[in-house]
């Protein structure tokens, strides 16, 4: 900074040329208050004038003097409002005479709205209390979940009974952005996927010689699981995310609102559609992604493991079997539900605010990807029990 | 409709509490709208206006107290019933509303479709009916993203008309407008809500749009928390003794003696 001022070509204690200390009497204190003062040139400090006061204890008044002023800014009054603070609690008087008309008003301004618009500061509430209010808000999310639950149950037997209001263009339009449109992402992905695990497989099973159970790691892998997680997380990231910010900002827009005033059913008309879609997307991305992940392996066993191409098509045919695909399609339907509740969830509870629907957006995700994994855990333990 | 015959009041606000969770914002709020009042409830920011508004259309629980709507009590009522009380309501919200999703005769159509067993032409003829009512034919197609906040007002305006209610709610109809586009709006809502023959009840604190419609009015205030003076707004301004209301409905200039800036 003070290098910065020197190459600039300016002082290097502006303060001392423009703050200048007399005593025209013996208990007066004189500030004589020269030059440019300008928020860009930075002001001297309080502390200055205040250990100019502390040095002679006897000065009850104080004066000003701005005759070589010349540029003056809001700077000048911030140091003065606060000089007078703390002038009332030194008892000192300050005559305002000697400045400027225009800070005068300035400073008059400043104290009114000071006197008017006084706010109590804000409690901080200690730390038991933070800890006590946190697990009261757990509760009330959990009710406020269930309540939203419940809706959705409610407005999906309204479908089922053909009373629900669910405009067919706008259910159109959501399986279109969360099916069709995610087509690339989780191609890219799941290509990808394939080729790493096909390729981590590789290294360990080279040292056997077994290259051509390569297709079995791969196949298995991706239809049983990470298909479908890896699908689940794109999505999450992809669709839960939009759908918290799509609601959160008709949250935000009243439009939520406007909806309940009509008597339409906000649940019928905004969550249910997009629940039901990504259901019915998430089962499908997740075959394709299974379906890319094993050419992605293809590309591995065939390219650098110089496999016969017919042959590692027969061995994934053999190693995957039908269970496999079963376990991986009810993992998708589970995060299709997952992902689209909690994406929806949040943009409902959202505030009415920009940094509101961030935060909401932030949670769906946050939600989706925690669930997933959880969801993933749980599945697995029932598959083995069950002895798929 | 069978409500024709329902005697006055068509609004009735008894002992109202509002607020949020133990915040009280508002409490011993009683009033009545009468048909075809332009009833004003105005107050300065911040004083609980629109909270007031949501505890009336149904978007927010009361603490405590009743709103009824003819002999029913709204908050006691079953949800079928609150459904048919709120069929016989429009709402403009404040920066309209407007589904953002929809065209603005989809937006216009909605309510129609939900509510009437109309033929898609019937209801495409009535659509633009009611947005050349509110000076926006030829925008039939147009995404409330492609045009101006006055405009997105008047077709919020359209949309609450659609099924020609029996009452109208405004909240702030004249925030963020210039002075003329809000005069504009203010005639508007006069003139189509005297064909109309319903029931006006606004939130506003735009002096201009209190005297131009309104007559009859409450006035809250958020240091009383309650409301502090009822009637119409006009003889209000001659009439009242109290300061706040004198000072608001002025703008500060008499009663107050303050500001010399």
């Amino acid at each position: 900074m003070a290098g910065k001022r020197m190459a600039l070509g300016m002082p290097a204690h502006p303060s001392r040329e423009k703050l200048k200390f007399d005593y025209p009497a013996k208990e007066t204190l004189r500030l004589h208050i020269s030059g440019d003062w300008q928020t860009s040139l930075g002001t001297p400090p309080l502390s200055e004038i205040i250990s100019r006061i502390n040095e002679r204890p006897g000065i009850t008044q104080i004066a000003f003097d701005t005759a070589q002023l010349e540029k003056w800014d809001s700077s000048l009054a911030a140091l003065l409002l606060k000089l007078e603070r703390e002038c009332e609690e030194k008892n000192i008087r300050v005559f305002y005479e000697g400045l400027p008309q225009g800070v005068q008003k300035l400073l008059a301004l400043a104290r009114k709205v000071h006197e008017k618009e006084w706010i109590p500061p804000k409690a901080q509430e200690p730390f038991l209390g933070r800890v006590g209010s946190a697990a009261i808000k757990v509760k009330d999310e959990l009710k406020a979940f269930l309540d939203f639950l419940g809706e959705l149950m409610v407005s999906f037997v309204r479908l089922l009974g053909g009373k629900a209001y669910v405009r067919k263009g706008d259910f159109l339009a959501i399986v279109q952005s969360c099916g069709a449109e995610a087509f690339g992402l989780v191609s890219l992905i799941s290509i990808l996927l394939g080729l790493i695990l096909a390729f981590v497989g590789a290294m360990q099973l080279k040292m056997f010689g077994a290259q051509i159970f390569v297709a079995d790691i791969v196949g298995i892998a991706m239809v049983r699981v990470m298909g479908a997680i890896m699908t689940g997380i794109i999505m999450t990231g992809r669709t839960g995310a939009s759908f918290a910010a799509e609601l959160g900002i008709m949250q935000t827009n009243e439009e939520i609102d406007a909806l309940r005033t009509m008597g339409i059913p906000p649940v019928d008309f905004l969550v249910l559609p997009r629940v039901i879609a990504l259901i019915l997307m998430m089962p499908l991305l997740t075959l394709y992604a299974n379906l890319m992940g094993i050419l992605g392996g293809y590309i591995i066993g065939v390219g650098m493991l110089e496999l016969n191409g017919i042959e590692y098509f027969n061995r994934t045919q053999e190693a995957i079997s039908i269970n496999n695909l079963w376990v991986g399609l009810v993992h998708s339907i589970v995060f299709g539900v997952i992902i689209a509740v909690s994406g929806c969830f949040r943009g409902m509870r959202c505030g009415r605010s920009a940094a509101a629907v961030g935060e909401s957006t932030t949670a769906a995700v946050v939600t989706g990807i925690t669930s997933i994994v959880i969801a993933t855990a749980i599945i697995t333990y029932i598959c083995q029990l069950l002895g798929v | 409709m069978e409500h024709t015959n329902v005697p006055d009041p068509v609004i009735k606000v008894e002992d109202l509490t509002i607020g949020y969770g133990e915040k009280v914002i508002m409490r011993n709020l009683n009033f009545s709208v009468q048909k075809g009042d332009a009833f004003i409830i105005m107050g300065g920011s911040g004083c609980g206006k629109s909270t007031l508004l949501k505890s009336i259309i149904g978007l927010q629980q009361p603490l405590s107290g009743k709103v009824r709507y003819g002999k029913t009590s709204f908050w006691d009522a079953e949800p079928s019933e609150q459904l048919s009380i709120m069929r016989r309501f429009g709402v403009l919200y404040q920066g309209g509303a407007l589904w953002s999703s929809l065209t603005l005769a989809e937006n216009v159509a909605l309510p129609l479709e939900m509510y009437t067993n109309l033929s898609a032409q019937q209801i495409k003829d009535i659509v633009s009916l009611k947005l050349a009512l509110v000076g926006l034919s030829g925008y039939e197609e147009f995404y409330p993203a492609e045009i101006s906040g006055g405009m997105r007002k008047r077709a919020g305006l359209a949309r609450a008309m659609a099924l020609d209610p029996d009452i109208l709610f405004f909240d702030e109809p004249s925030a963020g407008l210039d002075p003329l586009s809000a005069k504009l709006l203010d005639d508007l809502i006069l003139q189509l809500c005297d064909t109309l023959g319903a029931t006006v009840v606004m939130v506003t604190h735009e002096l201009a749009s209190i005297f131009a419609v309104g007559n009859n009015s409450v006035f809250l205030d958020r240091e009383a928390k309650t409301m502090i003076a009822a009637g119409d707004p006009k003889q209000l301004l001659r009439q009242s003794n109290d300061k706040r209301v004198i000072e608001f409905l002025t703008r500060g200039e008499k009663a107050a003696g303050s500001a010399s800036l």
